[in-house]
C-alpha cells in the first residue's frame, strides 16, 4: 500500500495550539519579555539580561518571604496528611452515617478562600469571635491582630480547617477500594491493627497520597487570599507569604521588570519541589527495606 | 492444635430469618477431631464457606457455640483463634515481597528473624517458591499468588487448625494435583486438623480421610469416601457422589410387603421390608450405583427388560442409558462389553439397592461410628486429657 503524503493535516493541529498559546504561551513569554527589559514606555525599553533576576534573588523581604512561605506550606502537609488519613479510617463505611460524613467533609471544600478568611477573621476575634472569646476566657493570651505567632497560627488552622477535608475524601476513596479480602487474610495473619494499617492500607493510598500531597503543596504554596482578608499580611509580615510580596512588588510598586523576575522563579520552585515530592514518593518502594533471601 | 466442636451452630445473613431458606447453615453439631484431614464437600451455596468462616472467626453464627478443645471461641477474634485460612482467590500483599508475604504472620506473632528466615524458607522450598522470593508479589501470575497465600497458611505451626477454602480453583490441574499431594504431606509431617472445602469429590477424596458432605446447610453425611460411595446417606449424597450420580427408582409400598415401580415387582431384602411396615410415606425411593446395575443381553433370574438409549464410550468404561419402564436408568459397564440389540436385561444386586423414605436412607444396619452422638465423640477426645 502506497502511503499519500497529505501534510495538510497538521491544520487540524492548529486550533489546539492557537488555544494552548492563549492560554499558556504567549501570557508565559509576556512574562519572559518583562522580566529581561526594563520598560518606561510603549517605545522605551532597555534590555538588561539577568539584572532583575539578581535583584530579586538578593532581595531580603523575599527571602524573608520565601522562608515564611516554606514554614507555611510544610506546616500544612505535617498536619494535613496524617489528620486527613486519620479522619479517613474513622470515617463510617455503610449505612446513613457514611453520606452524613461526607456531606459534613465537602462542606468546607465548597466555601470560596476570602469567605473562609472572612469567617475566621470574626470567629477569631477577642471580642466577639467564639473562637478567640473562649481562648482568651480560658486564661489564653490570644490575639491575632496583635500577636505575630496567634496571626500565624490562625491562618494555618484555617487553612487545616479549610483543606484536611479533601486529603481525608482522597484518602477514603483509596481506603474504599481495598477489597474485604485483603482485611479478612490480614485478621488470619494475626496482624495487628498497625500492622493492617501499614502493610495493608498505608501501600494502597500511595497513589491518592501522591495527589493530596502535590495538590495540598501548590495550593499552600499560593496562598494570598485568606493571610491578606484576616490581617492583611501582619501584624509586621508575619503573614505576608509568597503571593502577597509578589503582588505588592507588581500593583503596589509596579516593579514590573522584578516581579516579573520573580514569577518565574517562584513558578520553579513550585515545579522543582512538586517534581520532588512526586518522585521521592514513587520511587519509596523501590529502595524498600526487607530480609534478601540468596538462591 | 485442638479439636473443634460445633454445637448447634446455625447462621443466617439476614437480621431477622424467619423460615429454614433464610438460613446458611442449619442446627450443625459436628466434630472435628485435632489432627484430622478433612473434607467439606458440597455443591455451590450449600454453606460450607459460611461454615469455614465461622470456623476461624470472620463471620458470628446467629446461633450456637463453636468450640476449640473445650473452650468457647465465639467471642474470639481471628487472631486470638490463632487458625490459619487459605482463601478461594488469592490475596498476596502486593506491596511486599513473596519472602515478606511468608514472613507476615512470623512477625505477627514476634518470631526472632533469624528462625523466621529459616522457617520462610522451608515452606518456600516446599511449595517450590525459592526462585521467586525476592519478587515483588503484585507481579506474580495468579498461581502463583496462590502458592504464596497458602504459604503464608502453612507457614504457622502452632495454629488451631487450616482452613482452605477451594484453594486450588485458579490453579491448573497439572499443578492441581501436585499441591494436593504436597498438602497431604504437610498433614502428614504436622499433624495439624485441615479442613478443606471442595465441591469436587475426587479432591475431596485425594485430600481427606473423612468427608462432611453438606447440602443446604446442613452436612448430610460424614464418613470416609468409600462410606459416601457405598452407602449415601441421603438421596442427595448418592446424586452429587459417584460420576455419573445413583439412579433412583419412585416406587410404592406392595400388598405382599414389597415395593413394586409401574406394577414391577422389585425385590428388597428383610431388613427394607422392617423399615417400611411401620412407615407410612408416600416419599420411597430405591437407589442403586450405575456401576452396580447388571446387565446381561440374556435373562437372567430376577431380571427385567429394558431398551437401550444410547451408549457414550468414555474411555476406560462406557455409560448405558436404558429406559426401564418409561424410567431413564444409566449403568456403567466395561469398555471391552459389546451389544448386538437394542433389548438387555438389568438386575439389580439387593446389596446394592438401597431403599430411601423421605429421601433419607433407611433399612440398612447402623455402622458403629454413626450411632455415637456427638457427646460420646466429645467424652472421647476429653479422656486423655483429664
Amino acid at each position: 500500500m502506497n502511503k499519500v503524503p497529505n501534510n495538510k493535516a497538521w491544520w487540524l493541529v492548529l486550533p489546539m495550539f492557537l488555544l494552548v498559546a492563549f492560554s499558556a504561551i504567549i501570557p508565559l513569554m509576556t512574562v519572559v519579555n518583562y522580566s529581561l527589559q526594563d520598560i518606561f514606555d510603549q517605545n522605551t525599553a532597555y534590555f538588561v539580561g539577568v539584572e532583575w533576576y539578581q535583584e530579586v534573588l538578593r532581595d531580603t523581604r523575599l527571602h524573608d518571604s520565601l522562608l515564611r512561605q516554606f514554614g507555611f506550606s510544610f506546616s500544612v502537609l505535617l498536619i494535613e496528611i496524617p489528620l486527613g488519613i486519620a479522619v479517613a479510617l474513622m470515617m463510617p463505611t455503610r449505612g446513613w452515617q457514611a453520606s452524613a460524613v461526607l456531606i459534613l467533609l465537602a462542606l468546607p471544600l465548597l466555601i470560596p478562600w476570602n469567605v473562609v478568611g472572612t469567617i475566621w477573621q470574626v470567629f477569631a476575634r477577642g471580642d466577639i469571635g467564639l473562637f478567640g472569646w473562649t481562648l482568651n476566657n480560658l486564661g489564653v493570651d490570644y490575639n491575632y491582630t496583635s500577636n505575630p505567632l496567634d496571626a500565624w497560627l490562625t491562618v494555618l488552622l484555617m487553612d487545616v480547617w479549610h483543606w484536611t477535608s479533601l486529603v481525608a475524601l482522597l484518602c477514603y476513596s483509596g481506603l474504599r477500594a481495598i477489597p474485604d479480602a485483603y482485611y479478612q487474610a490480614a485478621k488470619i495473619d494475626r496482624a495487628s491493627r498497625w500492622a493492617v494499617f501499614r502493610y495493608i492500607q498505608l501501600p494502597r493510598l500511595k497513589n491518592v497520597l501522591v495527589i493530596g500531597v502535590l495538590l495540598r503543596f501548590m495550593d499552600s504554596f499560593m496562598i494570598y487570599t485568606e493571610p491578606f482578608v484576616l490581617t492583611g499580611g501582619g501584624p509586621g509580615n508575619s503573614t505576608t507569604f509568597l503571593s502577597q510580596t509578589l503582588t505588592q512588588m507588581a500593583i503596589g510598586q509596579f516593579d514590573i521588570g522584578p516581579a516579573a523576575a520573580f514569577s518565574l522563579v517562584y513558578f520553579l520552585i513550585v515545579l522543582v519541589v512538586s517534581w520532588l515530592f512526586f518522585t521521592t514518593i514513587t520511587h519509596m518502594e523501590k529502595s524498600d527495606r526487607g530480609i534478601k533471601y540468596d538462591k | 492444635m485442638a479439636t473443634i466442636t460445633l454445637k448447634g451452630l446455625a447462621h443466617s445473613y439476614l437480621v431477622h430469618p424467619k423460615n429454614p431458606q433464610d438460613y446458611a447453615i442449619q442446627a450443625l453439631d459436628h466434630v472435628w477431631k485435632q489432627g484430622g484431614a478433612y473434607a467439606l464437600l458440597g455443591p455451590s451455596g450449600c454453606g460450607k464457606s459460611t461454615l469455614l468462616n465461622i470456623i476461624s472467626g470472620l463471620i458470628s453464627p446467629s446461633e450456637g457455640e463453636v468450640l476449640f478443645d473445650q473452650q468457647v471461641v465465639n467471642a474470639l477474634t481471628p487472631q486470638q483463634r490463632n487458625i490459619a485460612q487459605v482463601f478461594q482467590f488469592p490475596v498476596v500483599y502486593d506491596a511486599m515481597t513473596v519472602a515478606e508475604n511468608l514472613a507476615f504472620p512470623l512477625k505477627n506473632i514476634k518470631m526472632p528473624k533469624t528462625q523466621i528466615k529459616d522457617k520462610v524458607r522451608e515452606i518456600a522450598d516446599l511449595l517450590e517458591l525459592t526462585d521467586s522470593l525476592d519478587k515483588k508479589a503484585k507481579n506474580l501470575s495468579a498461581d502463583q499468588k496462590q502458592k504464596v497465600s497458602m504459604a503464608r497458611g502453612l507457614v504457622r505451626e502452632d495454629v488451631s487448625a487450616i482452613l482452605f477454602d477451594e484453594p486450588l480453583t485458579v490453579i491448573d490441574p497439572n499443578l492441581k494435583w501436585k499441591l494436593r499431594r504436597k498438602l497431604k504431606q504437610i498433614h502428614e509431617q504436622l499433624n495439624i486438623t485441615m479442613l478443606y472445602v471442595t465441591h469436587d469429590q475426587l479432591e475431596a477424596a485425594t485430600f481427606a480421610d473423612e468427608i462432611a458432605l453438606m447440602y443446604q446447610g446442613k452436612i448430610v453425611q460424614f464418613g470416609s469416601p468409600q462410606e459416601l460411595f457405598e452407602r449415601p446417606n441421603h438421596t442427595f449424597v448418592g446424586y452429587f457422589i459417584g460420576s455419573p450420580g445413583m439412579n433412583f427408582i419412585p416406587v410404592e409400598k406392595s400388598d405382599n410387603g414389597g415395593v413394586c415401580f409401574r406394577n414391577i415387582h422389585l425385590h428388597i431384602n428383610e431388613p427394607q421390608q422392617a423399615a417400611l411396615q411401620n412407615n407410612h410415606s408416600t416419599n420411597l425411593k430405591l437407589g442403586i450405583r450405575p456401576e452396580f446395575v447388571a446387565l446381561s443381553e440374556k435373562p437372567e433370574p430376577n431380571s427385567f427388560v429394558a431398551s437401550v438409549l444410547s451408549v457414550q464410550h468414555l474411555g476406560s468404561y462406557q455409560l448405558v442409558m436404558v429406559d426401564f419402564a418409561g424410567l431413564e436408568i444409566q449403568v456403567r459397564v466395561a469398555e471391552k462389553m459389546q451389544f448386538s440389540g437394542a433389548k438387555v436385561y438389568l438386575g439389580f444386586p439387593s446389596q446394592w439397592l438401597k431403599l430411601y423414605v423421605d429421601e433419607y436412607l433407611l433399612g440398612e444396619p447402623a455402622l458403629e461410628k454413626n450411632n455415637k452422638n456427638i457427646h460420646d465423640i466429645e467424652a472421647d477426645t476429653k479422656g486423655p486429657q483429664t
